[in-house]
């Protein structure tokens, strides 16, 4: 096995390792830790998988700003923030019987997908030539990506202020 | 192109042993006189009262929303960024737009007092 190989697998274990961790630890806060070590791993599966600009968006996003948003919501909410919460409640089959479901069907379609994209390498400079796509080809998504950006800026304050 | 990130892992290698290092040295240089007050949280400061839990403002919350707007718009203009010397006028209008949009939405916060600390 190369080098690369050993790293993906102990990075796997790792990600995996935390993201059962989040569902099974008993402190709320220490799960929205762990969710970040999660999202990290999986910034390190991209960058092995030779995508940089996805690792990038990964830890930006996700570490920089989803976990941020995760631990502020934990932290504004005194009752959740208690210690010894148990981190369950009556609907824990129903959502256990969905993620199996979840997890049959995208672990079924993994397989049966062709993915065609692994047979050619990508050039070294694919984060530039995305930029050029941006601005050329897909102009007008572009575009409405920060109107889509927007609106979610504008519904997050009228949602939030209303309390 | 891996290699490079064979550097990203060193430096994380390093970043992780240093704490330890740092004080395991101090550990074994240090002379150890233990003392109730020494060994105290706060050695020289006041001791908590009530629980350390607390409740953080919901203002802060907002402000992380903001927050994650721009971050995902950082994502958008950052191969834009990458790609800026070889692209040409009509690029730069079409980022300043996708800025100016945003910076619409900014200037919605502003004005609905979302920025404001209460």
């Amino acid at each position: 096995m190369s080098l690369p190989q050993i790293l993906f697998l102990v990075v796997g274990v790792i990600t995996l390792g935390a993201a059962v961790a989040v569902v099974t630890s008993r402190n709320v806060l220490h799960s929205a830790f762990l969710l970040a070590l999660t999202f990290f791993g999986v910034a390190v599966l991209y960058v092995l998988l030779d995508t940089p600009y996805l690792a990038a968006a990964q830890v930006l996003v996700y570490i920089g700003a989803i976990s941020v948003l995760i631990i502020f919501a934990i932290m504004l909410s005194r009752k959740v923030a208690a210690p010894d919460l148990v981190q369950r409640n009556s609907q824990w089959l129903l959502s256990l019987i969905v993620a199996v479901l979840l997890f049959g069907v995208l672990a079924y379609l993994t397989l049966q997908t062709a993915w065609p994209a692994a047979k050619q390498a990508l050039g070294v400079d694919a984060i530039g030539g995305l930029g050029e796509a941006f601005v050329g080809t897909y102009a007008l998504p572009f575009e409405v990506v920060s109107v889509v950006l927007l609106v979610a800026l504008v519904g997050a304050i009228i949602i939030a202020r209303e309390r | 192109m891996q290699d490079n990130y064979g550097f990203l892992g060193l430096y994380l290698l390093i970043a992780i042993a240093f704490p330890f290092v740092a004080l395991g040295v101090a550990y074994l240089l240090r002379p150890k006189r233990p003392a109730p007050v020494k060994s105290s949280t706060y050695e020289c400061g006041l001791e908590t009262i009530g629980e350390t839990w607390v409740q953080f403002k919901a203002q802060y919350y907002l402000y992380a929303l903001v927050f994650v707007v721009f971050d995902v718009e950082t994502v958008f203009l950052y191969p834009w960024a990458v790609a800026y010397n070889r692209l040409g006028l009509f690029a730069l209008v079409e980022a300043l737009i996708f800025v100016g949009i945003l910076v619409a939405g900014l200037a919605y916060a502003w004005r609905k007092g979302a920025l404001r600390w209460m």
